[in-house]
């Protein structure tokens, strides 16, 4: 046993600390906001008791500072989006136009390099196959299964299995996978689950991490597998929502099954479909976890995410690394357009 | 919708015998591979979970020449992984009672200050009037869309240098050692929460009933006692909703933690140890599957109990947009 309580009492006491200051903050916070009107309305008190003594006109009222308020209650939120995200994101495109060290400007370099160096080529075309096969295959899955368990025996049952893997760690997650795609040689046991099915249907185990492009399609299915319980869940919640009398009229009608699902379900939950797909779609292009814990970026599996991880904080190229974020924000803003676009058609249709 | 087709009354499905019976075959065997194709998803994803669960228990001689799924005709059992990878003596062996402590010292002031904080900033964009009140709600729901990558590098010289704008320091240096790091990964994680937990609580307190809260105001109630007795019971699923999500993405973080609370074993998570020993000792599958199933048992627990509020703040977050 090496576990010492001891070790453990200077990173308590920080928590305690932690926690402390929370306290200290939010509670004064409150408190200053009710001592603040409570010593005004005392004031306005002896104002009024005063002009009244004196016979003089009454003080007119004032209306009540809500700006004031407005800017307690904002102050913290505010002030650390500006220092922790707002600041920092300007920085960051600043630094994107200066070189690793961040001391001199070299304009467009960083972006030259980023299209010109092949390896980094490779980084964004997988990002691509990324960010076009985890949103389609994950919410088709969802879908399927959702429409698949809607109303069945054990319904809730069923929706954990397939939701239970959001609850993991990406991390967590490329272990349990890294177990299934483990090898063995030939002449021994497999003990991952894919070299033994492959092995006992008459194939070769082969080592799935180290041959490409094979190995980003593999870590694209721990992905899949993680998403595909939030694309179930928001899809689900969509198909019972849809009026049952529309289900119904559609069933007296004597529609299939098949063609419910294209006809009315598919319509009717195409708003929660757009937003399933597009917030996949920047969770995974911002992958990180999975192709560090898997193959760090080795045997090309790099993707955008990992590369600025590297760049910057790996190899101090601060510039390119920089460059690298700034292409990663660029990449998301036409998606998120895309779907503000859709919410307001929805709206007006709506 | 097939409104051009008309309906078929009840009494013509009875004449056609036969075509009943073989659309009621076609739809048994249609409900038949529904279920079967619904199995088999399920199946795929429990499996690789499970197969980690059951080899984490594994001795490990066993578990590095055997698969898995030989344990069923051959069933040996042991505790020992667990005990090495969370006490072991050795600096390999995992020591993940050490950080677990860490994983549990960065997790509960990064949901408490975010939680407090947006709730704050929630409440005054939806119920309080000043002059600019749309322009920062759209401003701050904008930022989700910034990756987090395009604050990392700034922030951490932040930290060490501090933050002046045209000789004016905004923010000191903080000049952190040991410990004391564990307040920098507070920091970020506050930071980079904000927006969304200001968007999903604002999408909740802005829906409380106006009636209410003009009643308040008219019997005196000031915008603190407002906030701290009527908003914060009536939104306590939403704020649950919100602590589910925020506690689950910091307890599963790993690039926050690699960069602000780096490798250390005063200050690193869980996380990162794991993608470590997954670096360094990839093989090392009895420390691995036990080590893995350390990081998942608190967040799945917290999630199987919580579920309810978790899918609502789902929905909430997600849908509504």
């Amino acid at each position: 046993m090496n576990f010492d309580f001891a070790d453990q009492a200077p990173k308590l006491m920080m928590l305690l600390w932690g926690l402390v200051a929370f306290a200290v903050v939010v509670g004064g916070l409150l408190f200053v906001l009710d001592a603040v009107p409570a010593h005004f309305a005392r004031r306005r008190e002896a104002q009024l008791v005063l002009a009244a003594a004196n016979g003089a006109p009454l003080p007119r009222r004032t209306k009540p500072r809500d700006g004031l308020f407005a800017l307690f209650f904002l102050l913290p939120t505010v002030l650390l989006l500006l220092i922790g995200l707002v600041v920092p994101a300007i920085r960051t495109t600043l630094l994107s136009f200066m070189d690793g060290s961040s001391q001199n400007w070299v304009g467009l370099d960083n972006y030259r390099w980023m299209f010109a160096e092949e390896a980094i080529l490779r980084v964004l075309l997988n990002t691509l196959v990324w960010v076009t096969l985890v949103p389609l295959v994950a919410t088709a899955i969802g879908l399927i299964y959702a429409v698949l368990v809607d109303k069945a025996r054990m319904e809730a049952v069923a929706k954990s299995l397939i939701f239970m893997p959001m609850a993991i760690s990406f991390v967590g997650a490329s272990i349990i996978w890294r177990f299934v795609y483990a090898y063995r040689g030939e002449d021994q046991e497999q003990i991952g689950l894919l070299n033994q099915i492959v092995v006992s249907l008459g194939g070769e185990p082969r080592q799935w991490l180290l041959d490409s492009p094979l190995n980003t399609l593999l870590l694209i299915v721990i992905m899949v597998w993680i998403q595909a319980g939030f694309a179930m869940v928001v899809l689900s919640a969509a198909i019972k929502s849809i009026p049952a009398d529309i289900v119904e009229a559609a069933r007296l009608d004597g529609v299939s099954p098949w063609q419910m699902f294209w006809q009315i379900t598919l319509p009717s939950i195409r708003p929660a479909l757009i937003v399933v797909v597009v917030t996949i779609s920047i969770a995974t292009l911002k992958v990180f976890d999975i192709v560090r814990t898997t193959t760090n970026g080795n045997y090309d599996t790099s993707v955008i995410a990992n590369e600025m991880y590297n760049q910057a904080f790996r190899y101090g190229q601060n510039g390119q690394g920089s460059a690298l974020a700034v292409f990663l924000f660029v990449l998301v803003v036409p998606i998120v357009i895309f779907q503000i676009r859709n919410l307001r058609q929805q709206r007006r249709e709506g | 919708m097939t409104t051009t087709t008309p309906p078929v009354a009840a009494g013509s499905q009875d004449t056609s015998g036969r075509s009943t019976r073989a659309s009621r075959v076609r739809k048994r065997l249609n409900s038949r591979t529904a279920t079967l194709v619904a199995i088999v998803i399920a199946v795929v994803w429990t499996i690789p979970t499970f197969g980690l669960f059951i080899s984490s228990f594994r001795p490990e001689p066993e578990l590095k020449t055997t698969g898995w799924w030989t344990a069923f005709r051959d069933p040996q059992f042991t505790l020992q992984n667990y005990q090495d990878v969370l006490f072991g003596q050795s600096a390999s062996s995992g020591q993940l009672a050490n950080y677990f402590i860490n994983s549990l010292v960065i997790t509960l002031p990064s949901v408490l200050f975010p939680l407090a904080f947006a709730a704050l900033a929630a409440y005054a964009l939806a119920w309080i009037n000043f002059r600019g009140r749309d322009w920062l709600y759209i401003g701050i729901f904008a930022l989700q869309i910034v990756p987090l990558q395009m604050a990392l590098v700034p922030l951490l010289s932040f930290f060490s240098r501090g933050v002046s704008l045209g000789g004016v320091t905004l923010m000191p240096a903080w000049n952190l050692d040991g410990a004391q790091n564990f307040a920098q990964v507070w920091f970020a994680h506050t930071c980079f929460a904000l927006p969304f937990a200001v968007f999903l609580l604002h999408n909740f307190i802005s829906q409380l009933p106006k009636d209410l809260m003009e009643a308040a105001r008219v019997d005196g109630a000031t915008h603190p006692k407002i906030f701290r007795s009527i908003v914060l019971p009536l939104v306590a699923p939403a704020l649950a909703a919100f602590a589910i999500f925020q506690f689950l993405w910091v307890w599963n973080d790993l690039l926050v933690a690699l960069i602000f609370a780096g490798g250390s074993d005063v200050t690193a998570p869980l996380t990162v140890r794991l993608a470590e020993l997954a670096g360094t000792r990839g093989n090392e599958w009895q420390r691995l599957t036990a080590g893995a199933f350390v990081s998942i048992v608190v967040p799945l627990l917290v999630f199987l109990s919580l579920q309810r509020y978790f899918v609502r703040g789902l929905l909430a977050g997600s849908v509504k947009g």
